[in-house]
């Protein structure tokens, strides 16, 4: 299996603000692989180190100890990040630019070709759905018209991995789906997906393996059926791994 | 240099799709009609007080401009998250800075431009002249002090959390650089130790934005074309200290948690 994300004992510490505090262990030495090709889980309650994760695999925050790489890249180097797409939790993008623009925009940021940008912008707009909105400001736009405009600026560069951090969140219905089946496309064309999420049923759909991390510690890791296990639903397994307590109602 | 232009881009089309330097163009060209349409005491040598006056309008506009469109682009990319993908994109953060910085002090140069064709033609209604070198001189060392405003700013929105302290502080201190900056030295002189090495200190570490704006005169009051040697010389002193607080930005930037 040819892994394109791995990290290895990594550790990040954040220090406390207050006097005297100690500081305070957001990841404890995760060891993380992901597959090319596959639809990877990365599960954890709030606060369990989930974007702190996504945050040291894009070089936003610098590992304590351990390593990350991309690629068999340094995440450190920007160079890493050349065939990567990021989606981040509830982002507003540029309220003065049409949807095209926007993704102009990014597409100057890679240095892409004008006549490949062409050909990018076109097919994105056309995967997301937004064909017949490019034109128009993105303050128009609803929510989940502004998740999509997100998946397409991911996508703007054509990555062979694509990070998602809880793409869904704050999505109606509809917009969940259509979210969904954009991630199922990319799945199909052979697209490493990476993705944080609180919906285990989407999970549970779309991904091959997961990953279930509490308080900065892997707690599993594998295919979701082999999760699972005997129990009913993902769900149900998550629960467990983290260690939820149901209490006696009083 | 393609992702610093790419970040520029936004920064001008950002500009001239809000509200704010239409309204401060518009403002100045009522204010300054107003004036131009009213004739006081009879005195042919009025226009002197209404191009001082236009001139003035249109420094406080331009500074106005400069500040909040700079002051806001930082806080706004972390505010509204468009840092995360931006960064999360083969962009470095010296060339996010860069970016911002060229980006509104382009953009400063396109409202100068509008500001003083407006200036010229208002000018050129009731003198019949239009020095071009001049105004160009004039306009120039505004636009080369601009930049100094606006990598101050940049440093400044990497500072302060709110977008509305930084301007107030940057306006703020512009203003009293370009009120007082002149006579620190001489009030250093009457003053006791240590307050005479503190301030004599701020006087030699400040920027002087003095002969941009008293440029002015040159216009208002006809005076002969400044020797283009010492035009270089400032525009010069100015980069330096422009070139100061971009590299003071990148550092900070550097170090700051951007999620």
């Amino acid at each position: 299996m040819n892994v394109i994300l791995r990290t290895e004992k990594l550790r990040v510490e954040f220090k406390s603000r207050e006097f005297r505090q100690s500081p305070k262990v957001a990841l404890r030495g995760l060891d993380l692989e992901v597959n090319a090709g596959e639809v990877f889980g990365f599960l954890g309650p709030n606060g369990a180190g989930k974007t702190t994760t996504i945050n040291v695999l894009l070089g936003f925050v610098q590992p304590t100890g351990g390593s990350a790489s991309l690629f068999g890249i340094d995440v450190r180097q920007p160079i890493a990040r050349q065939r990567i797409g990021y989606l981040p939790e509830l982002t507003y993008y540029y309220k003065f630019l049409t949807a095209e623009e926007l993704l102009w925009f990014y597409s100057r940021i890679f240095s892409l070709p004008r006549a490949e940008a062409e050909k990018r912008i076109d097919a994105v707009l056309k995967l997301v759905e937004l064909e017949s909105a490019r034109k128009r400001l993105i303050k128009t736009y609803s929510k989940g018209m502004q998740q999509r405009v997100g998946l397409a600026q991911a996508l703007i560069n054509n990555p062979d991995l694509l990070i998602l951090d809880e793409p869904t969140s704050g999505l109606d219905p509809l917009g969940r789906m259509k979210v969904l089946e954009i991630i199922q496309r990319l799945k199909n064309e052979g697209k490493t997906v990476f993705f944080s999420s609180h919906e285990l049923g989407e999970v549970e759909t779309v991904c091959d393996r997961v990953a279930i991390i509490s308080e900065g510690e892997l707690k599993a890791v594998g295919r979701v059926g082999d999760i699972m296990g005997q129990r009913a639903s993902l769900e149900k397994a998550f629960l467990d791994i983290v260690g939820y307590q149901p209490q006696p109602a009083p | 240099m393609n992702n610093i232009f790419a970040v520029a881009g936004v920064v001008i089309k950002e500009l001239y799709r809000r509200k704010d330097f239409y309204v401060l163009f518009i403002l100045t060209i009522v204010i300054c009609l107003v004036m131009a349409s009213v004739n006081i005491f009879n005195d042919s040598q009025i226009i002197r007080y209404l191009k001082e006056l236009c001139l003035l309008l249109i420094w406080v506009s331009s500074l106005v401009i400069a500040i909040t469109t700079t002051a806001r682009q930082i806080p706004a990319e972390r505010e509204q998250r468009t840092l995360l993908p931006l960064l999360a994109k083969p962009l470095s953060r010296t060339q996010l800075i860069f970016g911002k910085f060229l980006g509104c002090w382009l953009a400063c140069g396109l409202v100068l431009v509008c500001f003083y064709a407006f200036f010229g033609a208002l000018a050129a209604s009731r003198e019949h002249t239009w020095p071009l070198l001049n105004y160009f001189q004039a306009a120039f060392l505004h636009w080369v002090m601009l930049g100094v405003v606006v990598a101050l700013t940049l440093l400044g929105s990497l500072v302060f959390a709110a977008p509305s302290s930084n301007s107030t502080i940057c306006f703020v201190i512009i203003m009293a650089i370009l009120c007082v900056g002149r006579y620190l030295d001489m009030v250093a002189l009457a003053m006791a130790e240590p307050g005479r090495t503190i301030l004599s200190s701020v006087y030699y570490a400040a920027p002087h934005l003095e002969v941009p704006f008293e440029m002015r005169n040159l216009i208002v009051h006809d005076w002969p074309l400044v020797e283009w040697k010492f035009i270089g010389l400032d525009a010069l002193y100015l980069l330096a200290y422009t070139a100061v607080f971009l590299v003071a930005a990148c550092l900070v930037f550097r170090r700051k948690a951007v999620n």
